[in-house]
């Protein structure tokens, strides 16, 4: 196998070498704990680690540097959000609002409060992911404590009205979370600009290590802890900081913020091309989610009629092409992926789904592989499919 | 995550069409699900003399539809009906838990298609 084509990027993106370098030496020469201030490697810790925040909190708007939470993941902010929101305002109410498209941290959450007496509206979307603002607020009643609604959807690549749904949040008083995981470096990511409460990022989205994230939360949001222990992030979130991680992250940032511009346009190209290249090529398709500038720049999403995603998958990987799928076969699970089902896809067409997530590092002519490679391989599995030979022989008819 | 095996029937799936004058149709599965295979069996003297399928589904299902094709090519009737789910996965070297309801797929469909075919040969 010669070549070999990464397109699997709203899963997880290579880490940048200049994010290892600025990484290293923390494990290696500033290894201190950051509590420990009584010598001078935990001082220079400790230094450290206010930098690191001063200049996350100026990379993403925020008013204050106290506004920047560090986590272990993108998960575990989005679990933070709901469930410290949750507890800290039980006593004002116990309704949460949040939609069907959510990353599975943000349904997991919910869906464990509600085993704990919560209430949560899950609003449906559009056929093309969207969340109205109208619907927001149509369904907010007086026990309503939070609204959880994310940037950009991570399969489909839908883009949701943050600043409308903000300014409906603010209107009622209620607190507004936003899982941004999937939005920064591929559009602009400003929380006072966007007007939210709280913002998820996760670094392994944008070339920084996994296993680190952050929760933006502005002052003035009252959250129970997640994690109990030590007083680290102000005693909000007990564990030693994983300094070298939370160097990495801010470094993957800082990259991501300054060439911003520059990489959404050439992801924007390459998604296009890829776009329109698989609709000229496969006959029976449907492009999931939004088209234009309501789109993640780096998300192509399709379904391929009469075809199981998990199988494209492995003809695509026998082909040296990494992409993933929302059919049930392919995540393990008996359902397919809830985002293409709250789209209003039928079961059969949500199985035959194909993720394929461009980088900035995507070549033109990685985009015209995929597009020599894909139509033969759907091709095939079609002609071994029982549902295309109905379908034919009912053309035939 | 699959065996060599399961790779090289997926990769290389055997017995896959159809049979124009089959006597024997057998189709399981549901869209809703995500795996829906059919089988073509041409039956005489009681021998599966030949068989073909079409599938729609994950990696184990089409490497479960090739390989329980093979087994039962050349067997009796009765031989076919005996051969069993786990038989298969035994072959294919085995699959993901996960994978194992795509499995049972191919015992489904040859007995469906026996079925059919007795249903005709009573007809
Ligand atoms: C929208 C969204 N939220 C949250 C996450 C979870 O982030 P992490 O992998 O850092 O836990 C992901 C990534 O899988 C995501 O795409
Ligand atoms: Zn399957």
């Amino acid at each position: 196998m010669s070549k070999s084509v990464y397109m699997d990027n709203n899963a997880t993106t290579y880490l940048k070498k200049e994010v290892l370098d600025a990484m290293m030496p923390y494990y290696t020469d500033i290894y201190g704990n950051a509590s420990s201030k009584f010598y001078a490697v935990g001082r220079e810790a400790e230094q450290a680690l206010y930098k690191l925040r001063e200049k996350a909190a100026k990379l993403l708007g925020a008013a204050n540097v106290n506004e920047i939470y560090f986590t272990g993941s993108g998960c575990e902010a989005d679990n933070w959000a709901i469930k410290g929101v949750a507890n800290a305002y039980k006593r004002k109410g116990n309704h949460i609002i949040t939609s069907k498209i959510e990353h599975h941290a943000i349904l997991g959450a919910c869906e464990y409060l509600e085993k704990h007496g919560f209430e949560v509206t899950y609003l449906d979307v559009d056929e093309y992911g969207r969340v109205s603002p109208e619907a927001v607020e149509a369904a907010i009643k007086d026990n309503t404590v939070l609204i959880s609604i994310m940037t950009a959807n991570n399969e489909i690549g839908t883009i949701e009205p943050i600043k409308e749904i903000a300014e409906v949040a603010k209107k009622h008083k209620i607190v507004f979370h936003t899982d941004a995981v999937q939005a920064i470096g591929h559009m602009p990511i400003n929380v006072r600009d966007l007007g939210v409460d709280m913002l998820s990022v996760s670094a392994h989205k944008f070339h920084g290590p996994k296993g680190v994230g952050l929760l933006y939360i502005k002052n003035g949001v009252r959250i129970d802890n997640l994690i109990h222990g030590g007083g680290q992030e102000r005693g909000k979130r007990a564990a030693t900081e994983n300094l070298a991680g939370i160097a990495g992250l801010v470094k993957a940032l800082e990259i991501a913020v300054e060439n911003l511009d520059k990489n959404v346009e050439i992801m924007r190209d390459k998604r296009d091309k890829l776009i329109k290249g698989i609709q000229e090529k496969i006959p029976y398709c449907r492009l999931n989610g939004p088209v234009g500038d309501d789109r993640l720049c780096n998300n192509v999403n399709f379904s391929f009629q009469y075809v199981e995603g998990e199988s494209i998958l492995m003809m695509l990987d026998m082909n040296g092409v990494a992409a993933s799928s929302g059919s049930a076969c392919a995540s393990g699970s008996l359902d397919p992926s809830h985002v293409l089902l709250a789209i209003g896809l039928p079961h059969e067409i949500a199985h035959g789904s194909l993720r394929l997530s461009v980088g900035e590092d995507t070549t033109d002519n990685d985009v015209d592989y995929i597009i020599e490679v894909l139509p033969p391989i759907i091709q095939r599995l079609r002609d071994m499919s029982p549902l295309y030979e109905d379908f034919l022989k009912g053309e035939n008819k | 995550m699959y065996s060599e095996k399961v790779m090289d029937h997926f990769a290389h799936p055997r017995n896959v069409g159809e049979i124009e004058n089959a006597n024997a149709v057998g189709l399981v599965g549901n869209a809703k699900c995500g795996d829906i295979m059919k089988i073509y069996m041409d039956i005489q003297d009681n021998i599966i003399k030949d068989v073909k399928f079409k599938t729609f589904g994950c990696g184990a299902a089409i490497a479960t539809s090739s390989m329980a094709t093979e087994m039962v090519k050349g067997k009796t009737v009765e031989e076919a009906l005996e051969l069993t789910n786990k038989a298969v996965m035994e072959a294919l070297d085995g699959l993901p838990a996960e994978k194992i309801h795509c499995s049972v797929l191919a015992e489904e469909a040859i007995r469906d298609a026996i079925e059919d075919y007795r249903k005709r040969q009573n007809a």
